[in-house]
């Protein structure tokens, strides 16, 4: 069966889709050899991510067991993970001026 | 393992047998390019610099010309200076002559003009193209090679399946005994602590954690979120959400060896094993600066698709993006989209690679080549006086 979506490390709580996928649907994903399975709340493009449990407002998003960002806004389970709901914390030099 | 190569005087290989026409500043790049036009096997690096520059930024440049004059894919070089530039000409050819390798250098000014340095260099040229011809490739060891890692038009393939494919070919030919390198500090930037462990020493270590400082602290300068100018609109479009993803992604581009030294742009590594040179995240600049740092190979990956090649050494282009591939295959040299759909392993498709790498490097034209692509540019610390 060809991959939907992949996991890169076991501690991840976000999963890149490898297909196009659709809202509605139960995508099946490997996390190191133990079968998930996440309903899409929304369409998730190729290459793009989704969350793999519920993400609190200002919790970290880690994939490859490594902080990737930081959540905006709670995101569900099986949605959209994207530039709409994490930011960076790096390279903020926005921040840089709200500092003085 | 053997490789088929040309062995310079300075005992360096070369697996290309370009001649090099190196203007000494942008006064003199179209006649570089000109001359370049009429000469079988001849390449320019055209430029914007080499002039109206000062201190540790001149001398980039000037180091920048002079490595890439001195990499062993270069046969002979020919520096074109317009005569009243800040770059030296005279020095830049006398550091390249250093190798043992035919270097000439013409003054457009001295021959009188545009035409006359055209034909005057015209005619260097093609000596030097016909002497090199008659050089021969001959059987060398594999660990002569110096490859150049590098990264751009990411997507979350390229973290997933394309940059762990190449740093498969990097840890393999350590193994072999060869030499490796990627760049790009600004895609370290949330990775550092990873690549830090891997350092050979405390002294290596700080020197890798004091480049991503500095380049973060730079881009915090312009007092804006870089998202969007790293990751680009592209990565973002491609799905990256934030620098530290791309970062994380980009740098199993490295694979899995010790970190043996940190080099400045455009340093050549000083012993075998995995070098990281401080470039920018520019694919084309960091390409420049690993080449006058005498990579003789590029592996780029890419996700998005890229057309890019250089002047100096060939670019082996891979995707893990299988519609990428499908789409920009005039560009790419490697399908790697076979990871992502299941149907290949990281180990297998960089076997593969590997294997690709050998017969470019005994003489197989990569994509870019073909179709002449030969995008150049250089890194530059401060703006021009």
């Amino acid at each position: 069966m060809k991959k939907l979506a992949v996991v890169a490390h076991p501690e991840d709580n976000v999963a890149t889709a490898v297909r196009n996928l659709s809202k509605g649907e139960e995508v099946h994903v490997d996390v190191d050899g133990n079968e998930m399975r996440v309903k899409l709340l929304v369409d998730i493009p190729f290459g793009h991510k989704f969350a793999l449990r519920d993400i609190e407002a200002d919790m970290d998003v880690i994939k490859y067991g490594e902080v990737i960002g930081r959540a905006t806004r709670p995101i569900k389970t099986g949605e959209h993970v994207h530039v709409h709901n994490i930011e960076s914390l790096r390279g903020r030099g926005d921040w840089e001026g709200e500092k003085k | 393992m053997k490789i088929m190569g040309y062995i310079r005087p300075d005992g360096r290989v070369g697996i290309r047998n370009h001649i090099v026409i190196i203007p000494s500043s942008v006064c003199a790049s179209e006649v570089a390019m000109r001359i370049a036009s009429h000469v079988e096997g001849a390449v320019a690096l055209p430029n914007q610099h080499g002039c109206c520059q000062i201190g540790a930024d001149m001398e980039l440049i000037t180091n920048t010309l002079i490595g890439l004059g001195k990499n062993p894919n270069v046969a002979a070089a020919l520096v074109v200076g317009l005569g009243c530039e800040g770059v030296p000409t005279e020095k830049v050819a006398e550091e390249i002559a250093k190798t043992g390798k035919r270097v000439e250098y013409i003054i457009i000014q001295d021959c009188g003009g545009t035409l006359k340095a055209e034909e005057i260099g015209t005619r260097i040229a093609r000596q030097m193209a016909q002497e090199a011809a008659m050089l021969k490739r001959e059987e060398v060891d594999i660990s002569n090679l110096i490859l150049a890692v590098e990264c751009g038009g990411s997507d979350t393939t390229s973290g997933l399946a394309s940059n762990p494919v190449a740093g498969y070919v990097s840890d393999k030919l350590i193994e072999l005994g060869g030499t490796s390198m990627f760049s790009e500090t600004t895609e370290i930037i949330g990775a550092e602590h990873l690549l830090a462990k891997r350092a050979v020493s405390r002294e290596v270590a700080d020197k890798l954690l004091e480049i991503v400082r500095r380049c973060e602290e730079k881009a915090k300068t312009m007092g804006v979120d870089m998202r969007g100018g790293q990751p680009t609109p592209g990565n973002i479009e491609g799905g990256i959400s934030t620098i530290e993803e791309k970062s994380l992604g980009c740098i199993y581009k490295g694979g899995t060896k010790p970190v043996q030294g940190v080099l400045d742009y455009a340093e050549p590594p000083a012993g075998k094993g995995l070098y990281i040179m401080d470039t920018p995240g520019q694919d084309i600049e960091s390409i420049t600066g690993m080449t006058a740092g005498g990579a003789q190979v590029v592996i780029f990956t890419t996700g998005r698709g890229t057309p890019t090649g250089s002047p100096i050494a060939p670019v082996i282009k891979i995707t893990a993006n299988p519609d990428t591939y499908k789409k920009m295959e005039d560009n790419i040299d490697f399908n790697a989209g076979t990871i992502v759909e299941g149907d290949e392993t990281i180990k297998e498709a960089g076997e593969r690679l590997f294997n690709e790498m050998i017969e470019v490097c005994n003489g197989k034209l990569t994509k870019a080549e073909v179709l002449k692509h030969r995008e150049f540019g250089m890194y530059k610390l401060i703006s021009t006086f």
